[in-house]
């Protein structure tokens, strides 16, 4: 049994049904900002992603050819492991099915790689399968540069950590490496409902 | 898979509050005693949960506010007036309450006097915590460590540390300390009065060719302003680091 502070008590800013909160999290209708840097500006016409597989297959694509692919429109709630949720976001992107789908297997984990430096490591598995997209857009408009723009990862099933910003490369491999958080003992799969904040829990 | 060394598990502690000191009308240092406390560096913050009387969790995290020091952990925490943990904290914690805590966290915005220098800390509002806690472990460890340290504040009454900063900046050779307010300033203030911005920080922080490395921490406008600045000035991406935190939280 937890420790009870007396006096302390809640105070819901915003309705959400629990169902939808994980634990240790709360809503807000704000879009708060993390990273560990300075936020890197990409010109669309030096954009690239670049997709490669276990077996060497490298795949490129320009922001152009990104464009011309199929889009879908992606409502999802967020969770932050610096404990914020935000529900029905919207976002424009390109699935990653779309992205691997004519490779054959291409590796068991993926370390998707930014404009920046920063990397974050998941398992094929959950980003494959309608599971994840490339975000270019969000609210209907072009993703703003602080929260990941021209495209970031949106993985929304896992902490947004995961969801890596700027992404510029999408690495598969069969060995798990580290990424960036993950290296400073942050958990390596990151499941908000199972409250996989840090490694070990 | 990096490392070899098993990697300790953060479980939650209970600690104890053993003192408390206003730091201005809205933000007070808190200490808490952590059993079993493993250590932490300057930078890295705590979670802390607390839980109502009807079973209600919340958590939030904290950035400490001072070097290590044994089982002793000190937060600073500025009230957000519509938050839901911050206003315990600073109003209803009483000595000898106990919260539950686990930390420490995070291992890319630290500094310890192995990590040399020069060191530029630039925060605003109570953004300045974690790099109060940098000042404080270079001054403690007596390092020779160059600092500038330049806080951002609406008003002189919301500066945090004031006193122990003024008396870091008058004795400790290496060190200075500026303030700039961007509201409201007292009559004869002869600090700096405006946000910071890529002039203020070509005339007052560390040159580019000094290489310092830079800690930048407070909302996320003030954030994105200073570090996007500092990045325009010519000083490397890779040694501007980041924490930001959002008006919501708390």
């Amino acid at each position: 049994m937890a420790l009870i502070n007396r006096g302390f008590r809640r105070r819901n800013r915003v309705d959400a049904p629990p169902d939808r909160v994980p634990p240790g999290q709360y809503v807000t209708a704000d879009f708060p900002v993390l990273s560990a840097g300075p936020t890197p500006r990409v010109r669309l016409e030096e954009w690239s992603l670049s997709v490669s597989t276990a077996a060497g297959q490298e795949t490129r694509w320009s922001w152009e050819e990104l464009s011309s692919l199929p889009s879908e429109t992606i409502t999802v709630d967020i969770h932050c492991v610096t404990k914020w949720s935000k529900l029905d976001t919207v976002w424009q992107g390109v699935s990653v099915d779309d992205l691997v789908g004519d490779m054959d297997d291409p590796g068991a984990f993926v370390l998707a790689r930014s404009y920046g430096g920063y990397t974050t490591n998941l398992p094929t598995s959950d980003i494959t399968g309608g599971k994840a997209w490339v975000a270019f857009g969000y609210d209907g408009e072009p993703l703003a540069a602080e929260h990941g723009g021209p495209a970031r990862l949106l993985v929304p099933h896992l902490y947004l950590w995961k969801s890596a910003k700027w992404v510029n490369e999408l690495q598969f491999s069969n060995s798990d490496r580290r990424g960036f958080w993950e290296s400073y003992g942050y958990h390596d799969y990151g499941d908000p409902w199972m409250e996989q904040r840090y490694r070990g829990d | 898979m990096d490392g070899t060394a098993l990697p300790r598990r953060l479980t939650w502690v209970v600690a104890e509050v053993v003192s408390s000191v206003d730091e201005t009308r809205r933000a007070r240092s808190i200490v808490l005693r952590c059993p079993g406390w493993p250590g932490h560096l300057a930078g890295q913050h705590i979670d802390i949960r607390l839980t109502a009387e009807d079973g209600y969790q919340a958590q939030r995290s904290y950035s400490i506010a001072a070097p290590a020091d044994g089982e002793y952990v000190v937060i600073t925490v500025e009230l957000i007036e519509d938050g839901e943990v911050s206003p315990y904290l600073v109003e209803d914690l009483v000595m000898g309450d106990r919260i539950e805590v686990r930390g420490p966290i995070g291992g890319y915005f630290v500094w310890e006097p192995s990590l040399g220098g020069p060191l530029q800390l630039i925060g605003g509002g109570s953004g300045v915590v974690p790099l109060m806690a940098m000042l404080r472990a270079r001054v403690s460890a007596d390092s020779q460590v160059p600092v500038r340290y330049l806080s951002s504040a609406r008003s002189l009454d919301r500066v945090l540390f004031r006193s122990e900063l003024a008396r870091i900046g008058r004795d400790v050779d290496g060190v200075e300390v500026l303030h700039t307010l961007t509201r409201t300033r007292p009559d004869g203030w002869d600090g700096l009065e405006r946000r910071v911005d890529a002039d203020m920080l070509q005339s007052h922080a560390f040159a580019v060719s000094e290489r310092p490395t830079c800690f930048v921490c407070g909302p996320t406008p003030f954030v994105e302003a200073v570090s996007s600045a500092l990045v325009a000035l010519g000083h490397d991406p890779g040694r501007v680091k980041t924490e930001r935190f959002g008006p919501t939280g708390g």
